[in-house]
């Protein structure tokens, strides 16, 4: 395992109104690795996807800790984690298939697929009363070689 | 999140502007329904020009407009979709069921938010 070359952490209580908070401090750190515009998008949409979940599943009947830890590797690498101790999930590969949700209303349960197909990798580890951690890892290949001679 | 609703005829266009994610979705959902329900629309646009960031919130509420409009016999237009705002609903199947325009397309309202 390669030593990261930067990491930070947040700890934020699992209310919607840090959901902004949440994708923003993440991409802001990451923003050392000259991300695209559209790197920015990705690392943004997956980081909302993965915080709104520990708000409206892991912790649906109050209010828990959400732990976030973004490390920075030589050659783009981003590692960005999201914890909770909130109700875990029985089965994995079931919530991460398309359309799967436990919860009706506006949910579509496409919440895994986005991070998935937004990101390189994503790894989920869960126990059923413990908790859910959700590994997102991102590739940040960087702007163009600007135009300038 | 604002939502600002205009009218013309039977035809309404509702211009969203702000981050649309979870926190944000349910005020936007229910200025919507509310005025469907009242006005009764036969034609719906949902401009998202304004929209700086959507995650799958946005996909369900887009979707579930669609349901209680079609029911009401009311067609569905999302239109002015930024780059990444239209990636998010296309890996939802969206084009298949509403009409999807993206940012400068044509029937969507031109604006200088210039993309990547
Ligand atoms: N942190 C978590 N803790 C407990 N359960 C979770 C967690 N994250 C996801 N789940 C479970 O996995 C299911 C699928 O999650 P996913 O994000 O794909 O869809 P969703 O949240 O239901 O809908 P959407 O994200 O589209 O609004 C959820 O419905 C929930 O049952
Ligand atoms: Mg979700």
């Amino acid at each position: 395992m390669t030593k990261p070359k930067n990491e930070v952490k947040l700890q934020m209580e699992s209310r919607s109104v840090n959901e902004g908070y949440a994708r923003v401090a993440v991409s802001a750190f990451a923003a050392v690795l000259d991300p695209t515009v559209e790197e920015i998008n990705d690392i943004r949409t997956a980081v909302s996807e993965a915080v709104t979940n520990c708000i409206v599943h892991a912790y649906r009947n109050g209010v828990g800790k959400i732990y976030i830890r973004v490390r920075l590797f030589d050659g783009g690498k981003v590692e960005i984690q999201i914890r909770d101790r909130g109700c875990g999930i029985a089965d994995v590969k079931k919530a991460r298939e398309p359309l799967f949700t436990t919860l009706g209303g506006d949910r579509s349960g496409l919440g895994f697929s986005v991070m998935e197909s937004f990101c390189d990798r994503v790894r989920v580890r869960s126990a059923v009363g413990k908790g859910t951690t959700v590994t997102l890892v991102k590739n940040i290949k960087g702007r163009d070689e600007p135009c300038e001679p | 999140m604002q939502v600002n609703i205009e009218t013309e005829g039977s035809a309404a266009v509702c211009y969203l502007s702000g981050e649309l994610d979870h926190h944000n979705a349910p005020a936007v959902r229910e200025k919507i329904d509310e005025f469907s329900v009242g006005f009764c629309p036969q034609s719906m646009i949902l401009d998202f020009g304004g929209v700086t960031f959507m995650d799958s919130s946005g996909i369900g509420l887009v979707m579930g407009r669609y349901k209680l409009l079609s029911a009401a016999n009311c067609t569905l237009t999302v239109r002015n979709l930024s780059a990444h705002a239209y990636k998010v609903m296309r890996l939802a199947g969206l084009e298949n069921i509403v009409t999807l325009k993206k940012c400068g397309e044509k029937g969507g309202k031109q604006h200088d938010k210039t993309e990547k």
